[in-house]
């Protein structure tokens, strides 16, 4: 107990908050001189502004001092990956291409924390448009691991994975399109969860792919993540993709769901390419869990192999039609040197696109083109259902599906630059965006040299209650979520 | 055109030019290399069985939304004219499309 202020749980500080022992303000202070002494290491930040992350506490303080305190997010600073709108913050995804965009509105998960009173704030690094494994991508330098500076922290929401495991922010929110939440969380010792698609609203979300990306929680801790789902979570006319769905308590249901759980473990994701460290560490993760009363069973999802092709057409496919709209006329970076429309569009974003998300651009265009729709696209899309079809069958016998979120630890930088090798750290998380499902990842380790190993929990749609609880019951029991980096 | 043969099939001026993406020669042949890679890795789908298998657009089914036809504010024109290039008497300035 008794952390720093900067790394205490969100419990713990609503608590001080509610108790008058620190102000919304000392706190907001605190994660501010912790990110000025970090910052240049980690680089988890685009962009910050303290001036308005104060003004929010002060306004939380005086809410509280009014006795109108809205909860336990009630003045908890959360940073906001950088391609989720905040009104009049910066809102680049890392692209040159959006280097001077002012957003002109909030994000419905942005305007959902305000109303529990949290203090939205910073703009996390990333992979460019959302698009890499290692934050590398970002056009403006990559985020180091806090956990082993000279390695990436994943990607692509590598900034808010950094940034709450460095102490520079309590909570934060990333994006998932094919494991961008789960496999940062991953590699920097932290709990990302990608929630159910359709669970929480797209709307002010930069689209990447749109029928696979989900927003999602990063926390320190299970609990602290629950309470950020919870705050998010919920149908939004303004996402024509959002469910009804009725969203339960999920801090709650840590208490009362106990399981035992049926746990399904599908060989597919424990073979060639699998660390021998991460592998092990699941496996210890595996026998607590049978310790605890747990059933746990052999499954297959036998198309597991056809994810990364699958996900790599509809992806970019879906990519290079939402990335369209970035053409140098409206918004977004328009060349100097062009001379007609046509030069504008095609001028403006070869100057503004780094070569990853030219590269998907590329590929998605090509996957559409006139001749090689059916064999590419469409042939995608139903391999895509037999990936679902395998997660559904394997439901029938169990409740959850465990696995290892990464093949392996983090990498050093600049390790990967053949873009199919970057590809492949996607291996285990793609499945579940294909899916649709929830998955959460729950650190269960770390390597002999001390880098973090994470193991993913997948669900059954709308199981996040469920998934949670499951990953609470295992951190209860393990410490390795509370060793801080060396910084 | 009938369907591709090889993944060397992939014309990169042609896709490029379709995509409105002005690509530099080295560009070009580095990202042909590259994507050539990812396509052979794509061919693995050839293989499996997809007769009389459904296309899944979305994980869960998707019906058309209707909003209620109900007048609400909505940006500013100066906010909506914030990120633009060029603008001019409350319009983005674009270069001439007609001679």
């Amino acid at each position: 107990m008794s952390d720093a202020l900067h790394y205490q749980s969100i419990a713990e500080l609503s608590a001080a908050l509610q108790a008058r022992r620190i102000s919304a303000v000392d706190l907001m202070q605190a994660v501010i001189a912790r990110t000025r002494a970090v910052e240049d290491r980690v680089h988890a930040f685009n962009s910050y502004d303290f001036e308005d992350a104060l003004a929010q506490a002060r306004a939380s303080d005086e809410r509280r001092a009014r006795g109108e305190a809205r909860g336990p997010l009630d003045g908890i600073p959360i940073g906001l990956k950088d391609v989720i709108a905040v009104t009049g913050q910066p809102l680049t995804a890392s692209s040159r291409m959006l280097q001077t965009f002012v957003s002109p509105y909030d994000a419905t998960v942005t305007q959902r924390l305000r109303e529990a009173g949290a203090i939205c704030w910073g703009r996390l690094n990333m992979d460019e448009f959302a698009m890499g494994s290692s934050t590398e991508n970002s056009a403006f330098g990559p985020t180091a691991n806090p956990y082993a500076l000279d390695c990436v922290p994943g990607g692509s929401s590598g900034g808010s994975a950094a940034a709450v495991a460095a102490g520079e922010t309590i909570v934060s929110l990333g994006s998932d399109t094919g494991g961008s939440i789960r496999q940062p969380a991953s590699f920097c010792n932290v709990v990302g969860l990608k929630p159910t698609y359709g669970l929480v609203s797209r709307y002010g979300l930069i689209a990447f792919a749109s029928s696979l990306d989900q927003i999602g929680p990063f926390g320190r801790s299970v609990e602290d993540t629950a309470i950020v789902l919870g705050a998010i979570a919920g149908h939004d006319p303004r996402d024509s993709t959002s469910w009804r769905a009725d969203v339960p308590d999920y801090r709650a249901a840590l208490q009362s769901r106990r399981g035992p759980w049926r746990i399904g473990i599908p060989r597919e994701y424990f073979g060639e390419g699998l660390d021998p460290e991460v592998a092990a560490s699941v496996q210890a993760a595996v026998r607590f869990y049978e310790s605890q009363g747990c059933t746990v069973k052999d499954v297959s999802l036998p198309h597991t192999e056809y994810g990364i092709g699958v996900y790599y057409i509809i992806a970019t496919a879906e990519c290079s039609s939402n990335l369209a709209r970035f053409d140098g006329i409206r918004y977004g970076h328009r060349s100097k040197d062009a001379k007609d429309a046509v030069e504008i569009y095609a001028e403006s974003r070869a100057e503004g696109f780094g070569p990853e998300v030219k590269r998907r651009i590329i590929l998605g265009t090509y996957v559409l083109s006139s001749g090689y729709y059916d064999a590419y696209y469409l042939r995608a899309q139903k391999v895509r259902t037999l990936i679902r079809q395998d997660f559904l069958n394997a439901y029938r016998d169990v409740d959850v599906i465990l696995t290892p979120t990464a093949p392996t630890p983090a990498f050093r930088r600049g390790a990967k630059a053949d873009p199919l090798a970057m590809y492949l750290c996607d291996i285990y998380t793609i499945g579940v965006n294909l899916a649709g499902l929830p998955a959460v990842s729950v650190p269960c380790g770390f390597s002999a040299d001390g880098r973090p190993i994470g193991m993913q929990l997948i669900g059954q749609p709308f199981g996040e209650a469920e998934l949670l609880a499951m990953a609470h019951t295992y951190e209860r029991a393990h410490a390795w979520g509370q060793r801080r980096p060396t910084l | 055109m009938s369907s591709p043969s090889s993944p060397t099939d992939l014309n990169i001026d042609h896709v490029a030019a379709l995509a409105r993406l002005a690509l530099t020669p080295e560009e070009k042949a580095h990202f042909a290399s590259q994507l050539g890679d990812v396509l052979a890795a794509i061919e693995k789908l050839k293989q499996v069985d997809v007769t009389g298998v459904e296309p899944t657009a979305h994980a869960f089914p998707l019906f058309n939304v209707w909003e209620a036809d109900a007048a609400r504010p909505g940006l500013p024109v100066q906010e909506a004219l914030r990120n633009a290039p060029a603008q001019r008497d409350h319009m983005i300035v674009v270069p001439k499309v007609v001679e």
